[in-house]
């Protein structure tokens, strides 16, 4: 019975519980039991939420009983929530072991909506410190394994959530997106992630990276279930003025029309040096695929792409040294008691954060200091408005751009030890985090075995489009039924 | 600038004529409901010790700020009631520093881009006009409070934090240093105090600390233009120790210069006890900030509309109205001044003086009398028994002639607290003044017939003598009688009329 739904879609999910061919306790039993069966291996979860996850299948199998024409597209359906994101008196790490038993007193508001919708949360998934890292080796607890092969990493820093996806354990999950922390591992994972326009989704509840860039995203195996799961966490949040008051609309209905007649930018600067063959081919081809389906390609230039990954990493540590201040053993988490407050604050922090976390918060923190700041921090900022600008004017000419998501796939644990070269696995999605767009990675093909993405950059506020020239791709083809072979052999 | 001031002291270090220069540093709470970036109680006093709090005011990761509109807008009329500039564009800044009462690790507060600038608060002192420049008001979070088991944090065997107070919207008034000594000082503090009160911003509680200030003063040789090095003084709990602590600051810095000694840019805090200024932290170990814009909070743009509203509703301020109480009443300007010295104080005088009850005698009875039972029952007029409208009644009584004055202070004594109304008592108690001629007859025969030496005085011609014969029948009718009836009566009586 459980095997029978691993690894299956929400849509399929959704269509199982409404024909009454599974309830939403069998769908939760099914995920429990795929996280048992390969989350020792693959590092997957941090912490399990059996009693919330109980109490939101019965509700959901009520609701599917009585008024099942109450029950949306999530009701009844597992997902995987990100560590990072507050859910009421479940332990909430960010992946540090300075946050080790702080069981927040509220939920995010994007859990919030996941749960007045009917999703059941199963874990809380294993991530890189505080969404520092692109390999997931960074979390405080131990690293995540790619479930298309355990030797390899899955991307970061939602690596746990993309790989939970991937390893069939739900069919949807949350994830943060700083610089690429949805979209890169959804590329290594071979699922769709989708990180929407900033200020779309709430970040109450979201613990902080660069609260600039962070944003909340979806993964899933499709670009409709991602879409499903979106509507129900978009949208104006009170508790969040950054949230935009926008009205989300109905992009579902979106989703199946097509490209015919779309203007596809291909950025020449995301196909440069570093970009492996493998990932280059299977790019390529996909944009053939869209000419096929009756879009034209356009070459264009965004020149600031190369800056960008210097601004990122003024912007996002200045942010992260501010936001990661209150860490100091006072109120949550881990505390080394000492005879004096500075030595208290100087062990909580040394032996509370990993080395990651501890080079950007030097690195933040020098970019902001007096004589530093227009050096640095102000530098970078004016190169974030010429990223945006450039992007801006980009639009102008075409409606979406199509590229590579990671130059990369997976590669093996321990590789990538100088930070400089992990830092590169974000040079292709992290100036969309700079111009706050919506972004999305889908699986386009393979490369020496391993997944490859695609990834799609609309307009601020295009998020419909940018599902729906995704969802066109899915239309033509079978990358997104791929499974790994964790669950083919099962 | 320094150096001049140290190079002047080498040469005739004895003669120099100093003079202070003194900036001052007001952080004033918000009279808010709620706190600056959540929904908690801004009244947090007597909450007990970290129940007036949330995940927000606590920094718990994840969650985010929301600006308190209300905060927003006395702040802005703050800036306009110190006739600063508005600009349209404003934002929060984050400053960086690690202690327990900060739970984020950073304060909201304004940067670069304050709510409003370049505003100045005019005053008299002395008969002479002083203008104190504003440089700007901004708004900022307050921190929590710490109590140590020990004098201080350092030396402390253990800290208790309290975060009820984290939060609280506060306002930052920074004044130009144009303050030349610690009485002009006292008097910025007294007006600004005022002000912030009248237009129903601030409680100014200095013992609580909901009104704060901190000083930086330097000296230099008097007319030269040079600014010295800079001491900031800070812990001044109340007007007294801001005087104080300011002229004990400025008699330290003449006496070090005097020596030949050079000052150096610290923070010294005022030690009540010790009656002097004490080193805390010098220029070396100031905080380095790092401040940089908010992210969590998206930039202010305060419309010209907002800023209009704001400004028509600002209540008349204390100068203009005891200006206009003392046009309007023709009483003098002390007394309008210090009629006008609360809003309350001065609804009150207007309505005891309405037509009816002379300005004059309102404005004597509500600095007088009034004001006294007012400290020894700690309960003003307009909260007492006998309230305004009472007091009122009372003064209409006296000054028909009904009763007079040693009655209506009885009164007044007894109604204070626990209320009543005057006329009805009057009546009751026959308290109405003596008039009847036949009574008064009587009572002027019966002093004559007993006091024959006052009478023989008189008679020869001691004017005097007469007081003593008023007396004996004031006496006799327990105040009662019209003193001035009975005058008149006495010299008829005794052939002088």
């Amino acid at each position: 019975m459980s095997a029978a739904w691993a690894g299956r879609s929400v849509a399929e999910c959704a269509a199982g519980l409404r024909s009454g061919e599974v309830t939403a306790g069998e769908l939760l039993a099914a995920a429990r039991a795929q996280v048992d069966a390969h989350d020792a291996r693959l590092g997957t979860v941090l912490s399990r939420m059996d009693d919330l996850a109980e109490r939101q299948a019965s509700s959901a199998d009520r609701t599917l009983r009585e008024t099942p024409d109450r029950a949306g597209p999530l009701c009844g359906i597992p997902v995987a929530l990100k560590d990072v994101l507050c859910v009421e008196g479940v332990e909430t790490t960010a992946g540090s072991r300075i946050l080790s038993g702080f069981r927040p007193p509220y939920t995010a508001t994007s859990v919030l909506r996941l749960l007045d919708a009917g999703a059941v949360p199963v874990v809380k998934t294993n991530c890189d410190e505080f969404a520092m890292g692109s390999s997931n080796e960074n979390s405080g607890f131990r690293p995540v394994r790619n479930p298309w092969d355990p030797g390899r990493v899955p991307g970061g820093s939602s690596g746990g959530s993309a790989a939970a996806v991937a390893a069939g354990m739900v069919p949807a999950s949350l994830g943060t997106d700083t610089g690429g922390s949805i979209r890169q591992p959804a590329a290594l994972c071979g699922v769709v992630g989708f990180k929407p326009t900033y200020g779309r989704v709430s970040r109450y509840g979201l613990i902080a990276f660069a609260s600039s860039l962070d944003q909340i995203g979806p993964f899933a195996h499709t670009v409709a279930d991602v879409a499903e799961v979106y509507m129900v966490i978009a949208g104006h949040d009170p508790l969040d003025s950054t949230s935009s008051p926008r009205a989300v609309g109905d992009i579902t209905s979106e989703l199946g029309r097509g490209v015919e007649g779309m203007r596809l930018g291909v950025p020449r600067e995301y196909f440069a040096a570093g970009l492996e063959a493998g990932v280059r081919t299977a790019v390529e081809a996909a944009l053939e695929v869209y000419r096929g389906l009756g879009a034209t390609l356009h070459e264009v230039s965004l020149p600031s792409t190369e800056v960008a990954l210097s601004a990122y990493y003024v912007v996002a540590p200045a942010e992260c040294s501010s936001n990661l201040a209150r860490y100091d053993g006072v109120r949550q988490g881990m505390r080394k008691d000492r005879d004096t407050l500075l030595q208290s604050y100087l062990d909580t922090r040394d032996s509370g954060f990993g080395a990651e976390v501890k080079r950007r918060v030097m690195l933040g923190t020098y970019a902001l200091s007096s004589g530093y700041y227009d050096a640095y921090y102000r530098k970078a900022q004016k190169v974030r408005t010429v990223i945006a600008a450039e992007f801006d004017q980009v639009f102008d000419s075409v409606d979406a751009l199509v590229c590579p998501t990671s130059p990369v796939v997976a590669f093996p644990l321990g590789a990538r030890e100088d930070p400089l070269s992990m830092y590169l696995c974000d040079a292709l999605t992290l100036p969309v985090n700079m111009a706050g767009l919506p972004g999305i990675s889908l699986p386009c093909g393979f490369s020496e075995g391993l997944p490859v993405g695609l990834q799609v950059i609309t307009p601020l506020f295009e998020d419909g489009r940018c599902l729906r020239v995704a969802a066109a791709y899915q239309a033509a083809t079978d990358w997104h039924v791929r499974r790994s072979p964790l669950l083919e052999a099962a | 600038m320094s150096q001049t001031v140290a190079a002047g002291a080498d040469v005739s270090a004895r003669d120099v004529d100093y003079e202070a220069v003194i900036g001052l540093e007001v952080h004033a709470q918000l009279l808010t409901r709620s706190k600056m970036f959540c929904g908690c109680s801004a009244a947090y006093v007597d909450a007990a010790p970290n129940s007036n709090t949330c995940p927000v005011c606590l920094g718990l990761p994840g969650t985010l700020p929301v600006i308190n509109r209300q905060a927003v807008e006395m702040t802005v009329r703050t800036a306009l009631a110190l006739q600063c500039e508005i600009p349209h564009f404003t934002k929060f800044d984050r400053k960086n520093y690690f202690y327990p009462d900060l739970p984020k690790g950073y304060q909201i507060s304004q940067y670069d881009a304050p709510l409003s600038r370049r505003g100045r608060l005019r005053f008299e002192l002395d008969g002479r006009e002083v203008t104190c420049g504003i440089t700007r008001v901004h708004l900022e979070e307050d921190t929590g409070t710490l109590r140590h088991e020990g004098d201080v944090l350092h030396r402390a065997a253990s800290s208790l934090v309290d975060y009820n107070r984290s939060g609280v919207p506060l306002m930052e008034i920074v004044g130009e240093p144009d303050l030349r000594n610690a009485a002009e000082a006292r008097e910025y503090l007294v007006r600004l105090r005022r002000l912030l009160m009248y237009i129903g911003v601030n409680d100014g509680n200095l013992e609580q600390g909901s009104f704060r200030c901190d000083a930086n003063v330097s000296l230099r040789p008097r007319g030269s233009s040079d600014l010295g090095v800079k001491v900031e003084i800070k812990n001044m709990n109340s007007f007294r120790a801001v005087h104080h602590a300011l002229e004990h600051e400025i008699a330290r810095q003449v006496e070090v210069l005097r020596r030949g000694g050079t000052l150096v840019q610290e923070t010294r805090g005022w030690v009540e006890a010790q009656g002097a200024t004490v080193s805390q932290r010098s220029k070396e170990f100031a905080h380095d900030y790092r401040y940089f814009p908010e992210p969590d909070l998206p930039p202010l743009q305060l419309g010209a509309e907002l800023v209009e509203r704001i400004r028509a509703q600002l209540p008349e301020l204390p100068e203009q109205r005891a200006h206009r109480l003392a046009e309007e009443f023709g009483i003098t300007a002390y007394d309008a001044a210090v009629l006008s010295d609360t809003r309350e104080d001065a609804d009150c005088f207007e309505r005891l003086a309405a037509p009816g009850v002379p300005a004059k005698l309102a404005a004597n009875w509500q600095m007088g009398e009034v004001a006294r039972l007012a400290r020894e029952h700690h309960l003003p007029l307009w909260r007492s028994g006998l309230g305004v409208d009472g007091l009122r009644s009372l003064l209409q009584l006296l000054e028909a002639g009904t009763i007079n004055a040693a009655t209506a202070k009885e009164l007044l004594e007894e109604l204070y607290a626990s209320g009543g109304d005057p006329r009805a008592l009057v009546q009751h108690r026959g308290l109405g003044r003596v008039s009847d001629e036949v009574v008064l007859g009587a009572l002027v025969d019966a002093a004559i017939a007993a006091e024959p030496q006052a009478v023989a005085d008189f008679t020869a011609g001691k004017q005097a003598a007469l007081g003593r014969l008023v007396g004996h029948v004031m006496k006799a009718s327990q105040g009662k009688a019209d003193p001035a009836r009975v005058n008149a009566l006495l010299r008829e009586r005794l052939g002088a009329g």
